[in-house]
């Protein structure tokens, strides 16, 4: 046994077992402080939680004649309160923060090292048993350093976000609380130095995801959305672990490091094996990741506070399915069909999505189809076998995307404190009762510019770097010649379309007249500093994050500034020793790739064309949408026919799913429950005992056939066996 | 066939005639007068018609299954009661625990107040 | 000092445990029986008995200890004194540790006779460490009879509730049923081979000794009998019935502790006895376990009723472990130990949870009487999450390394279907556990429900929060304990025998 005690101080200070010059500082403390931000905003939860639930049992009780006495038998509960109020706001962020710190040294000392072999630091020997010897160690590269530095460091600007977003909220330690477990969690998904080990990290964030969405329970259609995301996901986790198997099953061990090298030699090249692992792996991407076919979840999970959106749904959570198939790119450079699945799905989803953010109304319903897409574009990436580029779109989408929700959740909290003064039961979310806040909310309508902007794909913004080179990877000619022309026609449609759709929100929202109301109108304000220096420093990052990926044509051109860009390829180079096995295997089998469009054109032809169609489409919505006169929420309903009400009701997948699959699982769950328990069982006693009825207790068990019918199972059951065993 | 087994053999026939014999012998001699106490169904002294599960005190079924236990008892004395000298003192020991299981098994009974008839 | 099992004195060090324990239980008889005559007035605080009776178990565990280090020179006595037995002997004396500690308020409130209660379980327990060490069919019945008597007894312990009465019953006429199979199953395996010591049997049939249609039936009577006791689809009707209507602790008991003895038996059985017919007994045990994962797992889904959806809960563990079973190999053994200890520990933990949650007459086990529960009993609400946590398998708990270790051993004996079974078998479960969270955490109480009310004391609180420790421990450094299971299955599974 490994004594316990072992892994308590020594263990931050494990010495590395591999590695160059690369000497990682505590990268274990980099795990544990989010954990024990958890552990500390827990208790207090928990002691908020239970005088809250008495206070809000003694208000019912006391039976308040209006929704005001109830709030004010609350608010005397506040002095008390005050410890498990203002702690959270120090130790939430401040975990946070500490963990981004340590993550830039080990990011700068990694830089510096010219690290090319994973660092692996085992702590203790989790399964040491039997043929399957899994360790618990993490494991740094350059991809884990990137997604560690996404995690951290925009996860810390959202932390800091949420203190001025939820601070007037009851469960405010609970929600920092899930927060910090998240991050935790998430941090051990992408240092996972195995399988099993990223696989807690996987059901973790399922599990915080889950309890974030479902935060506010209180209204039963969002605790409902929760748990409808916990059930989709089941089916992705399914897949991973059914790769898992496989996976152990084929190489006997579930070390990244040892599946890697031994996978070259040890898997054909197209076989059914690796197939079949990436394809399952695939399954569990696409469940993480809000991909066809189980995308559903994500648009519903916005019911939960915006801020999570923008951590989980948008920046960390939902990017792991990339995460996962960029760690496994050499399983996937082996399996060319399921690469091609990948990019086909990748492509489907983004195109669909795009569709129908077109019709919503509901501005995080906007956002979250926007995710959806542009993780479609990240699948597309790694799918063609671009790791780097499905990374750095992953890294600027994060920023940007994380931005725009959380601008919005700065629209919708101003929206809602208007709303609520003047004591109006319209929809804080909806566009269409929104209109012209750039008068009362200057920044966040720049900030969210910026934003918009770079997930149009506008040079210079970040967006149109790593969006267009997804795009021009997309359109190689190997190994499926015409299906990649058609993803890459397909892209480039999904792409006018986001310029689209997202214009059209930034006008719903921020131009033309205020559809609010006259009195509420005068409540409207610009959200307070805790919220809109996160934003700014998110705007800065949509920028100039797109600049460290720039090829080194493009940078040379216009588009680069003719050379003033202080770096090319950045990236590209950083993520090569990740990256490296997966190239040399698809350089092997398919040769070198002709980087080109299927139409012609090069780098800087396709840099123009790319950013001419966004700014045109930007453009045109404006104009389009500007000179429209738009209905408020009250007026207009919901559409009632034409092509617009499909796109409205998304294609109607829920309805579907519901139809072919939930309907049926209940359906059987209830039939063999009915079948044992009611029609065998009760069904027996009702039809004896209705003859026999009054003859006592002892007398009826045994008239009514209960005990008969379990006997005569019994024996039936018996026979069967006993013929399986002789004949 | 050994013909040790003759005599147990002899004793089943003598017994099977003598049941029979028994039976017949009554029917053959018995003089026939029929009342209607003897056109009743002979059922131990109880009136032999109503509802099948009467209902007997609990009382009886201790004092049975205190028999039975003790019965079992006897059971288990006798044969080594027989071969005490062959078995030694390792039998003296074990059936001594076996006493002293029932002994508690007794004094739980008595104490929980099986024992008392009201 | 060695056994070597000449001198009759050798058999009672073997069984030293066994002893012990039953001392144990007279006197807590004797105690309890003392204390009612005498009109005490603290007679109907069940705690000092139950202190009693867990002193009890602690000597015997410290006798179980000790045999430990014993060597054994015998081959084949009809006590078996190895690692499989001591090891699985933990896992009783810890289960019925932990259910008397937890079940004090229970036994108290509900006013049931503390003394006879408790000495079931210590008796129950004796007869289940007989399982574990049985080397022979006759010894092994008497383990299993006694044990099931006093199971069926601490079913229908509560004679003032009729669901208890009931379920007592049915336990008792079906077990009856089960044990005729059981017999007659022992009666036509020692017609087939002339003798009952499993290692005998194994020899013969392995040489080709038996008399071959006789040794079928008779191994197939004793797979049913089995079968039975671990209620393996088609043959588990009577358990949610009878886990519903027993009080709480005994369900407790019955699920985990029982299950486990029967499940340890029935291994020793088919690993030491039948070997040779592997091909045979796997196959029905192959559709055993399919059946017992998939069916329960699927009616769990629509339970509304908390205390009967964790009998269903139970049924489908017992199709995870039988898995293990069909396996039959070192990793698969060493899983089955290891599943039956965490298996142990979750399962009492939760179903304490319900028991203090039930309310007086045990009114309160529908799903929706959980709302609010977390909020209101933090500490309560927060290891019973742990406990459903563990239960459906999530990483980072005992629970899921356990699963770990069964998926491997199903692997290694490539096993490939049931494994692909159990892994969905697990993610359907998720909905079913998680649902009581949802309800604990995510649905506010309804003004009526009184959870405050609920009575735990400092000794329950403790053994909750550290069961819930443990759990996170097996879940995070099994190592120890997994080793421990793997030596104990040292020179016990089918390595020769698999292909």
């Amino acid at each position: 046994m490994t004594e316990p005690s072992r892994i308590a101080p020594e263990a931050l200070e494990a010495v590395a077992q591999t590695g160059s010059g690369f000497n990682p500082l505590l990268p274990g403390l980099i795990l544990l402080l989010p954990l024990l931000g958890f552990l500390v905003n827990g208790i207090l939860a928990l002691i908020a939680g239970s005088r809250e639930g008495n206070v809000l049992r003694s208000a019912a009780l006391a039976e308040p004649d209006s929704e005001e006495e109830r709030v004010d038998l609350q608010h005397k509960e506040d002095a008390p309160r005050r410890a498990t109020h203002t702690l959270p706001t120090w130790v939430g962020p401040g975990v946070m923060l500490g963990a981004f710190i340590l993550t830039t040294l080990n990011f700068l000392r990694m830089l510096g090292s010219g690290l090319q072999d994973p660092t692996v630091i085992t702590y203790w020997s989790w399964m040491p048993t039997g043929t399957l010897a899994v360790d618990a160690a993490i494991q740094l590269d350059q991809l884990s350093m990137i997604m560690m530095m996404v995690i951290t460091g925009v996860g810390f600007l959202i932390h800091v976000f949420s203190v001025g977003y939820m601070k007037e909220d009851p469960g405010y330690p609970r929600y920092f609380a899930y927060l910090n477990l998240f991050v935790f969690f998430m941090l051990v998904l992408v240092t996972g130095a195995n399988f099993p080990v990223m696989f807690v990290g996987w059901e973790g964030v399922g599990l915080c995801s889950y309890l974030l969405i479902g935060f506010w329970f209180q209204d039963r259609e969002k605790a409902d959305a929760g748990k409808k995301a916990f059930i989709v996901n089941r089916v992705g986790d399914f897949g991973l672990l059914m790769a898992m198997f496989i996976l152990f099953a084929t190489f006997g061990t579930l070390n990244y490091q040892e599946i890697f090298a031994a996978a070259p030699t040890t898997l054909v090249y197209g076989g059914g094996v690796v197939t079949a692992i990436t394809l399952f792996l695939l399954l569990g991407a696409t469940g993480k990741s809000a991909q066809i076919p189980l995308f559903v979840w994500l648009p519903d999970a916005m019911a939960g506070p915006t801020p999570v959106s923008a951590l989980i749904h948008a920046a960390t959570m939902v990017t792991a399915g990339v995460y996962l198939v960029a760690r496994a790119s050499v399983l996937f450079a082996l399996a060319p069909v399921s690469a091609a699945a990948v990019a086909t799905i990748g492509a489907l989803t983004a195109l669909f999505a795009a569709t129908i953010a077109l019709k919503q109304y509901d501005i995080k319903k906007v956002l979250a189809y926007s995710t959806i897409s542009q993780l479609g574009f990240m699948f597309m990436a790694v799918g063609v076998g671009a790791y780097a580029a499905g990374v750095f779109h992953l890294m600027t989408h994060a920023f940007f995307k994380a931005l725009l929700f959380l601008g919005a959740g700065a629209v919708i909290h101003s929206m809602h404190h208007a709303l609520h003064a003047t004591h109006k039961d319209w929809d804080a979310q909806d566009m269409r009762n929104m209109g012209g806040l750039r008068r009362h909310m200057k920044w966040t309508w720049v900030f969210m510019w910026i934003a918009t902007l770079a997930i149009a794909g506008i040079w210079p913004f970040a967006g149109f770097f790593s969006k267009d080179e997804i795009i021009w990877y997309v359109g190689t000619s190997a190994p499926f010649g015409p299906l990649y022309a058609v993803l890459w026609g397909m892209a480039v449609v999904t792409a006018a379309l986001t310029a689209f759709y997202m214009a059209r929100m930034m006008i719903l929202t921020f131009h033309g007249p205020n559809r609010t109301g006259e009195a509420e109108g005068k409540h409207l304000h610009e959200a307070p500093l805790t919220m809109t220096i996160p934003l700014g420093i998110l705007a800065l990052l949509s920028i100039f994050g797109g600049w460290i990926n720039v090829p080194q044509s493009v940078r040379d051109s216009f588009f680069g500034g003719f050379g003033m860009l202080p770096m090319s390829s950045w990236l590209d180079e950083w993520m090569a020793p990740v990256t490296a096995a997966a190239d040399a295997i698809r350089l092997e089998q398919l040769g070198a790739y002709a980087y080109q469009s299927p139409v012609g054109g090069g780098h800087v032809t396709w840099g123009f064309i790319a950013t001419g169609l966004a700014m045109a489409v930007v453009l045109a919505a404006t104009w389009y949408f500007r000179s429209k006169d738009v209905p408020t929420a009250v007026e207009q309903g919901a559409p009632r026919s034409g092509f617009g009400k499909i796109l409205y009701n998304k294609w109607y997948v829920d309805e579907l799913y519901d139809r072919i699959i939930v309907r049926p699982v209940v359906g059987i769950s209830r039939f063999s429950w009915r079948v044992v328990d009611r029609v065998l069982i009760d069904g027996t006693v009702n039809a004896v005992g209705a003859v026999s009825k009054g003859t006592g207790w002892f007398g009826s068990l045994f008239q009514t056939g209960q005990l008969n019918t379990y006997a005569f199972i019994l024996a039936l059951g018996a026979l069967a066996l006993l013929g399986v065993l002789i004949f | 066939m050994s013909s040790a087994y003759l005599p147990v053999l002899m004793l089943f026939g003598v017994s099977v005639l003598n049941a029979v014999g028994m039976v017949v012998a009554s029917q053959v001699l018995n003089p026939r007068r029929a009342t209607p106490e003897k056109d009743m169904p002979y059922e131990s002294g109880m009136i032999p018609l109503g509802d099948t599960r009467a209902r007997f005190s609990v009382k009886f079924y201790m004092v049975a299954i205190s028999f039975i236990i003790f019965d079992l008892e006897a059971i288990f004395l006798i044969p080594w009661a027989v071969e005490m000298r062959a078995l030694g003192w390792g039998g003296f020991v074990a059936v001594s625990i076996f006493m002293m299981v029932l002994v508690v098994g007794f004094v739980y009974e008595w104490k929980k107040g099986g024992l008392d008839w009201e | 000092m060695e056994l070597e099992f000449t001198s009759r004195v050798d058999y009672i060090w073997a069984l030293l445990p066994e002893i012990v324990l039953s001392i144990g239980a007279m006197v807590v008889l004797l105690v309890g029986v003392f204390r009612e005559a005498d009109d005490d007035p603290a007679a109907g605080d069940a705690s000092p008995l139950g202190w009693i009776s867990l002193i009890a178990l602690a000597a015997a565990a410290m006798a179980n200890g000790w045999l430990t280090g014993i060597p054994v020179a015998s081959a084949s006595p009809m006590v078996a004194v190895d690692p499989f037995r001591l090891f699985a002997n933990w896992i009783f004396l810890g289960g019925a540790g932990l259910t008397i500690l937890l079940s004090f308020p229970y036994v108290t409130r509900q006013r049931l006779q503390a003394g006879e209660f408790y000495t079931l379980i210590l008796l129950c327990t004796v007869g289940m460490m007989f399982m574990a060490s049985a080397r022979d069919l006759l010894l092994l019945f008497l383990g299993v009879e006694t044990m099931s008597i006093a199971a069926y007894v601490l079913t229908a312990f509560n004679r003032r509730d009729r669901r208890s009465s009931e379920a007592g019953l049915k336990y008792f006429l079906l077990g009856a049923f089960s044990s005729a199979f059981l017999l007659y199953g022992i009666a036509l395996t020692w017609g087939a081979t002339g003798t009952t010591n499993l290692l005998e049997i194994g020899e013969a049939v392995a040489g080709g000794a038996a008399v071959p249609g006789l040794i079928m039936a008779g191994m197939g009577l004793l797979a049913i009998g089995f079968a039975f006791k671990v209620a393996a689809v088609p043959f588990h009707m009577w358990t949610p019935d009878v886990y519903e209507g027993a009080p709480t602790p005994s369900t407790a008991f019955m699920a985990a502790t029982v299950k486990a003895a029967s499940f340890v038996a029935f291994a020793r059985l088919f690993m030491e006895a039948f070997p040779a017919l592997y091909d045979s007994w796997s196959t029905v045990f192959w559709w055993l376990a399919a059946l017992t994962m998939i069916i329960p797992n699927v009616v769990a889904l629509s339970q509304s009723n908390v205390k009967r959806m964790l009998a269903y809960s139970s049924i489908a563990h017992g199709g995870y472990l039988l898995v293990a079973l069909t396996a039959a190999n070192e990793m698969a053994t060493a899983g089955l130990l290891f599943y039956l200890l965490v298996y142990s520990i979750m399962n009492i933990g939760a179903l304490a949870v319900v028991m203090v949650a039930s309310g007086h007459a045990e009114e309160r086990l529908q799903i929706g009487d959980y709302a609010g529960f977390g909020w209101a009993q933090p500490m309560l609400g927060v290891v019973f999450t742990i406990f459903l946590l563990s239960l459906a398998g999530f990483p980072g708990t005992g629970g899921f390394m356990a699963k770990i270790y069964l998926l491997q051993g199903a692997a290694e004996s490539e096993l490939w279907t049931l494994a692909v079974v159990l892994a969905l078998a697990t993610v359907v479960s998720y909905y079913y556990y998680l649902r009581v969270a949802w309800y604990m955490w995510m649905r506010p109480a309804a003004p009526d429900l009184t959870h405050e009310e609920v009575w735990v004391p400092l000794p329950m609180r403790m053994g909750l929060v550290a069961s819930a420790a443990i759990l996170i421990f097996l879940g995070i450094f099994p190592g120890g304990i997994i080793d421990l299971a793997r030596a104990a299955t040292h020179g016990f599974f089918l390595a020769g025998v698999l292909p």
